[in-house]
């Protein structure tokens, strides 16, 4: 099953449990409360997968490894290679 | 060199053809080049270096696009340095893909394992030997450097490149939970088999070439291991990453999506 087969058939099975939990289609009785914050809950979900993703990739970048030595490093590797290399003959 | 032998040869996966058993590992590095005439000798040098204080058999094997600034005279240069074992000449007439530059380098390559890496120095071969120990360490199939994790990282990026950089890895993991932290590197380690069979089963062009390939080793059950790294873009200053390049990586993520 391609990755699409999967989160259509997963939205679809939640997207039905909540349909059917929210309209009453069931027959269930379920007391007012929670008819309340089912209803919504598809919008609030929205909105906190949202807020995850934002905090996540905000958290990455925040962290995401600067490397200084490495470029350092990179460059006095150079002056040593472009050196050595003159000395054995190589014309840039 | 026998210690190599040893580890490499008892654990040997059941993918080696009977019959045929390698004395001794040794690490093809693949180098497509373009137009790369001032960064090749330095990279050579490099590789040369930490080949040769690990004491890895390898050879490099430079593969050039018919480059118009004289990379090939400068590549003729270093295989008369290093030799001929060492450095592989494999140039074509002009530019090509990367998946048939892959191609045509492994139809040359004697090694049992291969190397790919970017020739313009943001990829460092000290991290070769880490590959190497990685991969032995959990019979890997297939060891992929990553900017994400451990102490990986970039130097040379400003907040906008990185937003757009982890942004874009956030939505790729979501979408296709791929088991790699870094679906874009292209600094990996692949058993020779490995590579082969993967090339030939990928469709796609430029980086989402290098996702698909991570991703179409998941689906064949290739083990895959992470070795984090630095990379040194010296070039985006150069090159912005354009709104094209942005739209062409989302095609081919939702392609991806859709068909895997």
């Amino acid at each position: 099953m391609t990755k699409l087969a999967q989160w259509l058939w997963g939205l679809a099975l939640l997207g039905c449990t909540w349909a059917a939990l929210a309209t009453g289609a069931l027959g269930l009785e379920l007391p007012p409360s929670c008819r309340e914050v089912l209803w919504p809950l598809p919008a609030y979900l929205l909105v906190a997968a949202g807020c995850y993703a934002l905090g996540t990739v905000g958290y990455r970048v925040d962290t995401f490894h600067d490397c200084e030595d490495a470029a350092r490093e990179l460059q006095s590797q150079i002056r040593e290679a472009r050196a050595d290399l003159a000395r054995r003959g190589l014309r840039f | 060199m026998a210690s190599e032998e040893a580890s490499g040869g008892s654990r040997r996966s059941r993918r080696e053809p009977e019959g045929r058993v390698p004395r001794q590992d040794k690490y093809s590095v693949l180098l497509p080049t373009y137009n790369e005439r001032e960064n090749l000798p330095l990279i050579v040098w490099l590789l040369v270096r930490s080949f040769s204080e690990s004491g890895i058999n390898y050879e490099i094997i430079i593969i050039d696009d018919g480059s118009p600034d004289g990379t090939r005279d400068v590549a003729e240069q270093l295989e008369r340095i290093y030799g001929s074992d060492t450095i592989l000449l494999r140039p074509r007439e002009k530019k090509l893909g990367l998946g048939t530059a892959y191609i045509h380098g492994m139809k040359h390559a004697t090694g049992n394992y291969i190397i790919i890496m970017d020739a313009d120095l943001s990829h460092h071969p000290k991290f070769i030997p880490e590959f190497i120990r990685k991969q032995k360490e959990g019979n890997f199939d297939i060891v992929s450097g990553t900017r994400y994790k451990g102490n990986g990282g970039v130097y040379g990026w400003d907040l906008k490149r990185k937003i757009i950089s982890r942004g874009a890895n956030f939505i790729t993991q979501i979408l296709l939970r791929p088991g790699a932290s870094d679906l874009t590197g292209s600094f990996r380690l692949y058993r020779k088999e490995v590579l082969q069979k993967l090339i030939e089963n990928c469709v796609s062009k430029g980086y989402v070439f290098q996702m698909e390939m991570i991703v179409r080793a998941r689906q064949l059950n290739y083990t895959i291991g992470e070795v984090p790294i630095s990379f040194v873009d010296r070039v985006y200053g150069e090159s912005k990453l354009g709104g094209n390049e942005i739209v062409s990586f989302l095609k081919g993520l939702l392609t991806l999506f859709a068909t895997t």
